[in-house]
C-alpha cells in the first residue's frame, strides 16, 4: 500500500491531487484527505482499532541504518507479539535524509521517522506541522538514542600518517568528503572540521573558516551522498583518507577486510545525533500511536541499545557502551548545539545558498 | 520531450475517420502527462517575488551549472550525430557475424538505470582504472573533467540517432544510389548528396532527442562529474542542491530557466526538421 507513494514525485502527486476534483480520479496514493474511497481506509487503521488485529508502521529512515533496523524491527516484532498478543509488521524506507523527510512532507504517511539530521526533521514542523515544534524534547537524549562521530579511514598502513583533522589541511592529502548541500552526512563532516579548528589554542571563526576552506581545496571529488564517497575511496582508490561516519567506517573496515583500510581517531571530533520521531499527524491519523511509541522507546532499552552497538552506532546506555569499549574508543566530543547553536542556525549559516560553504567555492576576482 | 513525428492528421482529415476523437485523446493525454507538472512547477517557481527567482537564475554558480550542462551536452548529441549514424550505417547495410547482438547492444543505455551507467563509466575512466590509467598516462584527465560528463552524455544519447537513422537508411532504396553510380557520381558524392540529404531529419530528430535526454541528466553523470561547483556542476544538480535546503521556489525557478531554453531550441530544431523535409521534398 504505502509502497505505491516512494515513486510518485511530488509534482506530479500535488497535480493530480488538481486533477482529482475536476476529473473525479482517484488518487493513486491515499494521501488527499478529500477523497477517503473506502479502498482508502487503510488497513494499519482499521486493524490499530482492535488490538489484536495486524498492524503496520512505516519507518522512514536514512541510508545507513539499513542494517541496524532489519535487526531491530525482528527483534520489535517479536517483543511486541508476545506482550500484546498482536503481530506488526514494519516497513523500511530508506535514501538520502533529505529527499526522504522531502517525501514525508509530500505526504508519504510515515508512522516514525528515523533520520540522520534535526534539521531535516525540523522541516516536517516547518513545512507542514506534522509533529510539534517542541518534537526533539520528547524523548531522552534529544530525541537520539543512538549516535556516532566523524572519523577517518586511511589506507593500510596509514602512508600519509594522517593523525588529526590538520593533517587534513597539509598540501598533497586528498581528502574525500561528500558535498555538504546535497547529503546531511557531510554536513557532520564539515562541521566536525570547523569544531576541530574553534577548539584549537587561539581559535575563533575565521581561522576556522580559513581552516575549513583549506581541507576542501584538498577535495578532488565532491560525491553527492556518503556512499558515493566511500565508493570513490574504497572502489576507486582515489584519495589518501576518507572522512566518514564512524558506523559507516567500522562497516566498510569490515565488509572489506582488515587489511586494506585502517580506521583513525582524530583528537576530538562531532556528537552525531541521528533523531527519532513519531509524525504525530500520521500515527493519530493511523491510530498507531501507541505502538509507534513503543518502537522508538524500544530503541532505548538494553535490547535495543544493544542492537544499535552490534551495527556500529554508538549506544546511549552506559552498561551497553561499557560493554562495546573495544569497538568505540573514547574521544572527546563536542555538540551542534555547544558550538553551533544547533542545526536551526548552523544550516543557515553554512550551508545554504550563499552560506559559508558557498564561499570556498566562489571564483575569486 | 518533444515527439519526433509532425502530425500527419490535418492533411488527412477527409480520409482516416476518428479525428476527433483521437485528436481529443492526444490533447488530453499530452496535457495530463507533459504540461500539468510543467504547469504545477511554473506555479511553484511563480510563488516567489521576481527578485527572489531572478537572484536565484541569475547566481554565478547558475550560471556556470546552465552553461555546463548546455555545452556537454550539445557535445554529446554532436557526438552521436556523427558516430550515430556510422553505426546505424553498419548495421542496416551490411551482414556479418554477430550483427543481432550488436543492434541489441545500442539499446543497452536505454534500459540500464543511470546510476549503474555512471558508476560503470566512472569505474573505467577513473585515474587508477586501466583505460582511465592510460589516458591520464597520455595527459587526458576523463573522469571527475568535463571530458568525463561529455563521455557519460555520449553513452546515454547513442540510442536516440542510431534507432531514428535506421529505419530510414533501411527503407532508403539502393536503386537511387545505383542510378547515382551509373551517372557518374562517385561513393562519396553518392554519399553527400543524395543519401545524406534523406537523413537529414532524421539525424536531426535523434540529435534533438539525445540533446534533450543529456540536458535533464542527473544519475549517471553525478558519479563522473566530480560534482566541483563551478567546474563541474551541471544544473540539474543544482536543482537537488536547492532542493535538499527545502528551497522549492529556487529548484523549480532553476527549472523553468532549463525548461525554457530546451523548450526553444527543441522548437527551433523542430523547425529546422521541417525545412529540411521540406528542402527534401
Amino acid at each position: 500500500m504505502t509502497s505505491s507513494s516512494f515513486s510518485v514525485p511530488a509534482l506530479a502527486r500535488r497535480s493530480l491531487l488538481l486533477l482529482t476534483f475536476a476529473l473525479g480520479l482517484s488518487n493513486c496514493n491515499k494521501s488527499s484527505n478529500a477523497t477517503p474511497s473506502p479502498a482508502a481506509g487503510s488497513s494499519s487503521a482499521s486493524a490499530a482499532a482492535s488490538s489484536t488485529e495486524p498492524v503496520t508502521l512505516l519507518n522512514v529512515s536514512y541510508d545507513p541504518t539499513r542494517e541496524l533496523y532489519t535487526a531491530f524491527n525482528a527483534h520489535f516484532a517479536k517483543k511486541w507479539e508476545a506482550e500484546h498478543h498482536q503481530k506488526v509488521t514494519i516497513n523500511q524506507s530508506h535514501g538520502g535524509g533529505g529527499k526522504q523527510a522531502r517525501a514525508v512532507i509530500d505526504g508519504l504517511e510515515a508512522d516514525v521517522v528515523t533520520l540522520a539530521v534535526a534539521y531535516d526533521v525540523n522541516q516536517l514542523h516547518d513545512k507542514a506541522k506534522l509533529i510539534p515544534e517542541n518534537w526533539q524534547s520528547r524523548l531522552e537524549q534529544n530525541s537520539s538514542p543512538y549516535v556516532s562521530t566523524i572519523v577517518f579511514v586511511v589506507r593500510a598502513g596509514n602512508p600519509q600518517k594522517i593523525k588529526d583533522w590538520n593533517d587534513l589541511a597539509r598540501d598533497g592529502v586528498k581528502v574525500i568528503t561528500p558535498n555538504p548541500k546535497t547529503s546531511g552526512g557531510a554536513r557532520w563532516n564539515y562541521l566536525a572540521a570547523w569544531g576541530y579548528a574553534l577548539k584549537q589554542p587561539g581559535g575563533d571563526d575565521a581561522k576556522a573558516q580559513a581552516f575549513v576552506e583549506k581541507i576542501y581545496k584538498n577535495v578532488p571529488v565532491l560525491d553527492s551522498g556518503a556512499r558515493g564517497s566511500t565508493t570513490t575511496f574504497v572502489e576507486r582508490g582515489i584519495g589518501d583518507v576518507l572522512v566518514t561516519w564512524e558506523n559507516e567506517a567500522l562497516l566498510s573496515v569490515k565488509e572489506l577486510g582488515k587489511g586494506k583500510l585502517e580506521i583513525v581517531v582524530p583528537s576530538v571530533s562531532i556528537l552525531t545525533e541521528p533523531p527519532v520521531t513519531v509524525v504525530d499527524k500520521v500515527v493519530d491519523k493511523h491510530h498507531t500511536r501507541e505502538i509507534a511509541e513503543a518502537y522508538l522507546k524500544e530503541l532505548y532499552s538494553p535490547e535495543g541499545q544493544e542492537i544499535a552497538a552490534k551495527n556500529f552506532y554508538r549506544p546511549r546506555n552506559a552498561d551497553v557502551a561499557a560493554k562495546y569499549k573495544d569497538q568505540f574508543p573514547a574521544i572527546a566530543l563536542f555538540t551542534v548545539d555547544e558550538l553551533f547553536g544547533g542545526w536551526a542556525k548552523a544550516q543557515p549559516t553554512h550551508f545554504n545558498d550563499g552560506g559559508l560553504f558557498d564561499k570556498i567555492y566562489k571564483p575569486t576576482k | 520531450m518533444s515527439s519526433p513525428h509532425r502530425p500527419f492528421s490535418i492533411r488527412r482529415r477527409g480520409v482516416l475517420p476518428g479525428f476527433g476523437l483521437t485528436l481529443g485523446y492526444t490533447v488530453f493525454y499530452v496535457g495530463l502527462l507533459v504540461l500539468l507538472p510543467l504547469f504545477a512547477m511554473v506555479l511553484k517557481a511563480s510563488t516567489q517575488g521576481l527578485g527572489a527567482f531572478w537572484h536565484a537564475v541569475s547566481d554565478e554558480r547558475a550560471l556556470a551549472a546552465y552553461w555546463l550542462s548546455f555545452t556537454t551536452a550539445l557535445a554529446g548529441a554532436g557526438i552521436n550525430a556523427v558516430f550515430g549514424v556510422v553505426v546505424a550505417w553498419v548495421l542496416s547495410r551490411y551482414t556479418f557475424p554477430g550483427k543481432s547482438l550488436l543492434d541489441a547492444l545500442v539499446d543497452l543505455p536505454f534500459a540500464l538505470p543511470t546510476a549503474v551507467a555512471g558508476i560503470a563509466l566512472t569505474a573505467v575512466y577513473s585515474e587508477n582504472a586501466l583505460v582511465g590509467g592510460a589516458l591520464m598516462s597520455m595527459g587526458v584527465k576523463v573522469a571527475f573533467t568535463q571530458l568525463g560528463i561529455i563521455f557519460a552524455l555520449t553513452f546515454i544519447g547513442i540510442p536516440f540517432v542510431v534507432r531514428t537513422v535506421q529505419p530510414v537508411l533501411e527503407e532508403l532504396d539502393t536503386d537511387v544510389e545505383e542510378a547515382a553510380a551509373l551517372l557518374g557520381a562517385g561513393r562519396w558524392a553518392t554519399f553527400r548528396r543524395v543519401i545524406l540529404p534523406s537523413l537529414v531529419p532524421a539525424i536531426l530528430t535523434g540529435f534533438a532527442l539525445a540533446f534533450a535526454r543529456a540536458l535533464g541528466e542527473y544519475g549517471s553523470v553525478v558519479f563522473i562529474s566530480g560534482n566541483m561547483p563551478m567546474k563541474t556542476e551541471i544544473a540539474p544538480l543544482l536543482i537537488v542542491t536547492k532542493l535538499e535546503q527545502y528551497d522549492y521556489a529556487g529548484a523549480t525557478a532553476i527549472a523553468t530557466v532549463m525548461l525554457g531554453a530546451s523548450f526553444l531550441l527543441l522548437f527551433g530544431i523542430n523547425l529546422l526538421q521541417r525545412w529540411a523535409r521540406r528542402a527534401e521534398a
